[in-house]
């Protein structure tokens, strides 16, 4: 790393480079190696269309006279496929690809709704107080009682019992979405409670009603972006959990059907043939799952520490 | 104190009653279950016979009062798949999922307060810091990736453990055990690794936190001018007060180690209630799914319930605010 001079002008990205924020990331070994996993990992599946030897959702590329060929390096194995290819003759480092792209939308979306929902039903709670604050908090506290991994496989099943069991894989990533959204959305409502409680109270927000602004506008506008600090660590390490969720229904065989598999799909269907010898198909994608999981924690922990004012 | 209690276990009530509300709506409006029992050539008429005969036809408030009465009882329905009552699968298979759990919490609080300790009080050397490394690794991975790890170490390679299943079981009345065979538990130690691995972590993590915490007070610091040896110190005096949080967090943590055991049973085809309840999803089995919600709300807000009231007991700081009238 150079330390060359910056130069002295109040852009946005100079102000970044020179923040407290990127500071501590710059002295974070493990933070810098974990950022860097991640953006290669997120780069890898938006590239996924150039970088893949095939695409994985198109039966018609898949040919099973290529099934069960061991990875490139072995004895066996056969180019282009680097990670070797599984029973449908479906090449495993493409199925990677597609398949992380698939497990990054459903987190991202999830965790999008879910922070949307908590952030509005927070506001709401904190802002207006009273019978709805507690109906709000009363269904936020049952909730929080059971593990969110359950929610969304009630969700999950509710959704596909109204819906017809055989849906497109279109609808079911939808559904994974919505699973997810429901089961998150906790979090996010009762930290922005705490902190629209603590901000109302202060003067700008009396004097934002002073010259009769609407409660939506200072809620959104003013008392918002106050609270955005810890929802944005909250959002990371939620995207590692709405992974591992959305990964833990595919496994479960609730998820990403077969012909559109996601991260949790393919390790599901490398599980069948652990014992036939064919590690390959299910390694990759565990361990492609494995190192998304555990870069964003690092990440999202670090975001923790450097955001917390108690620690500086 | 008798008024906390029973505060407790209204708001308690009140859990369950929403849960049911929830359960109910369920199993009444999700599909229609005169659909799942008929077959195709069911005619009309005989379609509203059944739906009468089922009391479809009555009030809501009449149809909730009456799935209420029978869930107290245990009774909730007839299985879409199965076509046995929802009750007594669920009781073949709770044993299972008990024994799971129970297997698997011992072995996290086990090891997770000897960890716990051992981190704490050599909290620089190599070890601490491996255990800490490896204690993120372990609450990152999911915990399905880590039962297959196993299965493909100790049953795939090595051949020395079985990869599903109970084992031999013995049947005690309508209890079922595996805690009497040689087969059964073999089979037990894989899927309690992999269910008690979170929990481990945690309490390896609340240990050491709690440990540190302690050992900076003025009362140890006492202990020591006293000229108490240090296991004396460590062992009769720190770790006493450092169990009150443990032992409360991983009674709370039983509930969701219950839930947990969805993904571990699936993983090993453990026949317990969460792979009953990941079958009924698949394949849209509603009156088990919302009987399966009940149930296991039912040992959440009871374990919540005793653990609250055991905490206040036992720390009579806490007695002293809930006495103090509101």
């Amino acid at each position: 790393m150079t330390d060359a001079p910056l130069p002295h002008t109040p852009g946005l990205l100079a102000r970044a480079i020179d923040s407290d924020i990127f500071y501590s990331f710059r002295r974070s070994k493990l933070t810098i190696v974990a950022a860097s996993i991640v953006l290669l990992l997120v780069l890898a599946a938006i590239l996924a269309p150039v970088l893949a030897a095939q695409n994985p959702f198109d039966p018609a590329q898949l040919d099973l006279m290529n099934s069960r060929i061991s990875p490139l390096w072995t004895a066996e194995g056969q180019k282009p496929f680097l990670f070797g290819t599984d029973e449908q003759g479906r090449d495993v480092f493409s199925a990677i690809l597609y398949g992380m792209r698939i497990s990054l939308i459903v987190g991202i979306l999830g965790v999008a709704l879910a922070a949307v929902l908590g952030i509005g039903l927070g506001l709401v709670a904190g802002y207006v107080g009273g019978a709805v604050d507690s109906l709000i908090m009363r269904i936020a506290d049952v909730q929080l009682t059971f593990p969110a991994i359950l929610i969304a496989l009630l969700i999950d099943g509710v959704v596909k019992s109204l819906l017809g069991n055989h849906l497109d894989a279109t609808t079911m990533l939808m559904v994974l979405v919505i699973a997810i959204g429901l089961s998150f959305w906790v979090q996010y409502a009762r930290t922005v409670r705490g902190s629209v409680m603590v901000e109302k109270n202060k003067d700008y927000v009396a004097a934002a009603q002073l010259i009769g602004l609407p409660a939506r506008v200072i809620m959104l506008r003013h008392v918002l972006p106050n609270t955005m600090g810890p929802i944005l660590v909250i959002a990371t390490i939620n995207l590692a959990l709405a992974i591992i969720t959305e990964a833990t229904l595919s496994f479960l065989g609730s998820g990403m059907p077969d012909t559109m598999p996601s991260l949790g799909t393919l390790i599901r269907i490398g599980n069948n043939y652990l014992f036939s010898g064919e590690w390959w198909v299910i390694a990759f994608p565990g361990i492609a799952l494995a190192s998304l999981i555990l870069s964003i924690n690092l990440v999202g922990d670090w975001l923790r520490d450097a955001l917390n004012p108690k620690l500086q | 104190m008798l008024a906390f209690i029973l505060r407790r276990a209204l708001q308690s009530i009140g859990v369950l009653i929403a849960v049911g509300i929830i359960a109910f709506t369920m199993f009444r409006f999700a599909g229609d279950p005169v659909n799942q029992m008929v077959a195709i050539d069911t005619t009309p008429a005989q379609r509203a016979e059944i739906r009468a005969s089922l009391g479809l036809d009555d009030p809501v408030v009449v149809q909730f009062a009456r799935y209420f009465t029978n869930a107290a009882q245990f009774k909730f329905g007839v299985s879409y798949q199965f076509r046995q009552p929802v009750s007594s699968l669920l009781q073949e298979r709770m044993p299972a999922t008990l024994e799971l759990a129970t297997c698997a919490t011992v072995l996290a609080l086990f090891f997770g307060i000897l960890m716990g300790i051992y981190s704490a009080l050599r909290r620089d050397s190599f070890t601490a810091k491996l255990l800490q490394a490896v204690s993120l690794i372990g609450i990152s991975l999911p915990t399905f990736l880590i039962g297959i790890l196993l299965i493909y170490l100790f049953a795939v390679t090595l051949g020395w453990l079985p990869s599903f299943g109970r084992g031999e079981v013995v049947k005690l009345g309508w209890w079922t055990t595996g805690f009497l065979t040689v087969s059964g538990w073999k089979a037990l130690i894989m899927p309690s690794i992999t269910l008690g691995l979170f929990q481990m972590t945690l309490i390896m993590r609340l240990v050491r936190a709690e440990m540190l915490e302690v050992l900076r007070t003025d009362y140890i610091r006492f202990a020591r001018a006293r000229g108490l040896t240090t296991r004396a110190i460590h062992f009769g005096h720190a770790l006493k007060n450092t169990l009150v949080p443990v032992i409360t967090v991983a009674g709370l943590q039983f509930g969701s180690v219950i839930a947990f055991a969805i993904i571990t049973e699936t993983v090993f085809q453990w026949p317990g209630m969460g792979l009953l309840f990941v079958q009924a999803v698949q394949n849209v089995d509603i009156p088990i799914m919302a009987a399966y919600l009940l149930v296991v709300s039912l040992i959440f807000v009871t374990i919540n319930l005793v653990v609250d009231i055991l905490y206040t007991i036992v720390d009579p700081r806490l007695r002293a605010t809930v006495n103090r009238p509101a």
